[in-house]
């Protein structure tokens, strides 16, 4: 499971846990996610602006 | 685009002083705004005039632009070091929380006064476009709120907004005007040539569409129907249905004329604020089909610190849409962004007198553009006019772009 990061406001999308708010229910992985799709958080930025996060999913500490 | 400042550019020489906010204590200063209408009740009650009731306005569109003039500007940024202990002291957001108790005092009292015989419909009328004021100052309190990633105060924010029925902001202002700021395609973004007559139809339909079409996606992904007490909006609306009938049984159906009064005034008061907030500031189309992201360069600021006292910094613009999240005492100011020659209450005065506002700011998006008026967001059925009117200077002209 894989993590990716808004590189405006830190948000972090988590494979694992989706986000079901988003209609994105737990272990929707990134692919499935629509290119168009904003941080839900500061809606500066779109999915294909976000970074992978080095680590994967291990919760605890975002961004 | 935290790189844009240097560190530490307008803190302390050596750091032998520690910064400190400047601010700390005036932010209580926007408390006041709720207490208009008991303050004017108070002073009309004190002397017998009966224009104290319409102190709300008469602050909005009168005092406040004369204090902007006379108090000056703030350019003070906290360094970047600071930032996060400055957004992390509670202090400043419970500034913003209290003001939601104060609004609905205000609001209850004045129905109360508003079903008795006390006042004369004049003063009824004044006390409602004071108590707008208050809910349109709402919205902007519930525009802090809603933009936090804490959940409690995205609920106070919808709270805020059930007094003007305009719960829908959190979601439209969130998730499409944000995305879509400084593009045609976004109905809170004015044009040059637009009158504000015409943009306040446009953004209050636009916005209201917007809000119920980007609440759907997430349903759909799901198979679940949207019609359901988990769509924000309807849940929003929800709250203002409540509101508003327990004040109607509380106090009778008479109160309604001055209860869509409130609202109206609260609306139309945060979308003129809307209105001047991106007044022809356009984003480029990149080659990939895409606007190039949100730069400082797409909003317009003021440093005049009463406004932006009362208005929670609102007034840095182009750091609020550089970083949405960011809570207000930590906003900065950013030198080269486009700025109103005053601060946003005075340019809420300017844009009632559509000719006044245009030859005051028509002038400024055609220099933010280096004379290039065809880089501006322009109001489609204006277009020719106003690109003849602007004609650019020989050899400056872009051929192509002014289709």
């Amino acid at each position: 499971m894989s993590r990716f990061r808004c590189d405006s406001c830190d948000y972090v999308y988590d494979e694992a846990a989706g986000n079901p708010r988003e209609g994105f229910p737990a272990g929707t992985p990134w692919s499935d996610i629509p290119d168009d799709w904003c941080c839900p958080d500061c809606g500066v930025r779109e999915k294909i602006d976000f970074v992978p996060v080095a680590g994967g999913s291990q919760g605890g500490a975002d961004g | 685009m935290q790189d844009s400042n240097a560190v530490g550019s307008t803190g302390p020489a050596t750091g032998q002083v520690p910064w400190t906010d400047r601010k700390r204590h005036l932010w209580l200063f926007g408390l006041l705004v709720p207490l208009f209408p008991f303050l004017g009740g108070g002073l009309a009650t004190l002397t017998g005039w009966s224009i104290f009731w319409y102190l709300g306005p008469l602050e909005i569109l009168i005092i406040i632009p004369i204090i902007d003039l006379l108090a000056g500007l703030d350019r003070s940024n906290p360094p970047d070091g600071l930032i996060k202990a400055l957004e992390a002291d509670k202090y400043y957001r419970w500034i913003t929380f209290l003001y939601l108790p104060l609004q609905y005092a205000a609001l209850v009292w004045a129905c109360w006064l508003w079903a008795g015989d006390t006042l004369s419909v004049f003063e009824k009328v004044g006390l409602a476009l004071t108590v707008g004021t208050v809910a349109g100052i709402g919205i902007n309190t519930a525009h802090e709120l809603g933009h936090k990633k804490e959940k409690h105060e995205r609920w106070l924010a919808k709270i805020a907004l059930a007094q003007s029925f305009y719960g829908h902001f959190y979601i439209e202002h969130n998730r499409g005007h944000h995305v879509r700021v400084a593009t045609p395609e976004d109905p809170a973004s004015a044009r040059v040539g637009e009158s504000v007559y015409v943009f306040l139809p446009r953004t209050i339909i636009g916005s209201l569409r917007s809000a119920w079409r980007l609440e759907q996606p997430r349903f759909r992904r799901r198979n679940q129907s949207h019609w359901s007490i988990r769509n924000d909006v309807l849940n929003a609306w929800l709250m203002s249905v409540v509101l508003w009938s327990g004040l109607l049984i509380g106090f009778g159906v008479g109160i309604l004329p001055y209860l869509l009064l409130q609202a109206a005034v609260g609306i139309v008061l945060l979308e003129i604020v809307n209105y001047l907030e991106h007044y022809g500031l356009a984003r480029q189309r990149e080659d990939s089909g895409r606007w190039e992201r949100v730069r400082p360069a797409h909003s317009w600021n003021s440093n005049n610190i009463a406004t932006n006292v009362l208005l929670y910094h609102l007034q840095r613009h182009s750091d609020h849409h550089a970083n949405p999240t960011r809570r207000y005492q930590a906003l900065r100011d950013d030198e080269q962004a486009p700025a109103l020659p005053t601060g946003y209450a005075g340019m809420v005065v300017l844009a009632l007198i559509p000719r006044l506002w245009r030859s005051v700011m028509d002038p400024r998006v055609l220099r933010h553009y280096g004379g290039d008026i065809t880089r501006a967001n322009i109001q489609p059925s204006r277009r020719a006019r106003i690109l003849a009117a602007h004609a650019a200077p020989a050899g400056g002209v872009h051929p192509g772009s002014a289709g």
